[in-house]
């Protein structure tokens, strides 16, 4: 019963998840203080979605708990990621 | 029989208990994500106004919050791995220390605020209102979004310092740790919104 309950991240694991997390912070800071027009905003995004995807992952656990949750959470994204498309195409066309 | 009666005293699954926390995990992030999709929806219609405001907002201070909610995220994911090793002792400190950097951000917070707030920026002021609307709906959102992050943090403060209480008298163990999970589950929320808050906000450049 107790199976599922197993998996125990290491402590290494979670400083080298926070090492990393830290690394992309710096790296947004760094690339959005060089000019590059709207690509500095897309830049950002990209590695703000990345950040969360490891924070869901390895902090939140979906990497290794049951995949009920990872599925919920996906649905859930792929929702809102409709919402913001449909949002945008009302905006980009009117 | 008798296990019967036992499982029906002693209401206790975990799985159930994290789909739960999950699903309000969801509410959360309708509540941000509209809040979000405002926000890029009048950051294309007022552009320039938006990226001459953010130049307002301390992006040294805004790292460094940044960093301090991923270093509490990582504190209050040991603190379960803590836990599940039986260590009692390292868990209620690994609490404290996210509740301690929970405390250090909304210090942060405060002297970020205060600064804008004697510099006449805040929703209403008459500074605010004498510049353009892109201005006013930049501060306005920038107020509300890290305001209503803030009242999560106080909210998760709160949410830690039961899970510490009940860490320390047992309630909360090495077999029965949804409550820690769950817990965390939320702390973790509140990092992944300033995730996105902070480039929005402060890297606009």
């Amino acid at each position: 019963m107790s199976e599922h309950k197993n998996h125990i991240s290491t402590y290494k694991s979670q400083i080298l998840v926070l090492l990393t997390l830290i690394m992309l912070t710096v790296l947004t800071v760094v690339i959005t203080s060089v000019h590059l027009g709207p690509f500095n905003t897309a830049a950002a995004m990209l590695i703000a979605s990345v950040k969360a995807a490891i924070v869901l992952l390895y902090f939140m656990h979906l990497k290794f708990d049951e995949k009920i949750y990872r599925f919920m959470v996906t649905l859930v994204l792929a929702i809102y990621a409709v919402v913001i498309i449909i949002t945008f195409f009302d905006y980009l066309y009117r | 029989m008798e296990q019967n009666h036992v499982a029906h005293t002693d209401h206790f699954d975990p799985v159930a208990s994290k789909i739960g926390m999950w699903l309000f995990i969801f509410t959360e992030i309708l509540l941000f994500g509209g809040l979000f999709i405002v926000y890029s929806v009048y950051r294309y219609n007022h552009q320039v106004e938006f990226h001459l405001a953010a130049e307002e907002l301390d992006v040294t201070i805004g790292l460094i919050n940044t960093i301090i909610l991923l270093i509490s995220s990582m504190t209050v994911a040991m603190s379960i791995t803590a836990l599940q090793l039986g260590n009692k002792k390292l868990t209620l400190i690994l609490l404290a220390a996210t509740i301690l950097l929970a405390l250090v951000f909304l210090v942060n917070k405060y002297f970020e605020w205060g600064a804008k707030i004697h510099h006449d920026i805040y929703p209403g002021s008459e500074f605010l209102l004498s510049l353009s609307k892109g201005d006013m709906l930049f501060f306005g959102l920038y107020f509300f979004m890290t305001g209503l992050h803030a009242l999560h943090i106080i909210a998760g403060l709160a949410l830690l310092g039961v899970v510490f209480v009940k860490v320390k008298n047992g309630t909360v163990n090495q077999n029965r740790y949804s409550l820690l999970e769950n817990g965390g589950l939320y702390w973790h929320l509140v990092d992944l919104i300033w995730i996105f808050l902070f480039p929005l906000f402060y890297l606009i450049h």
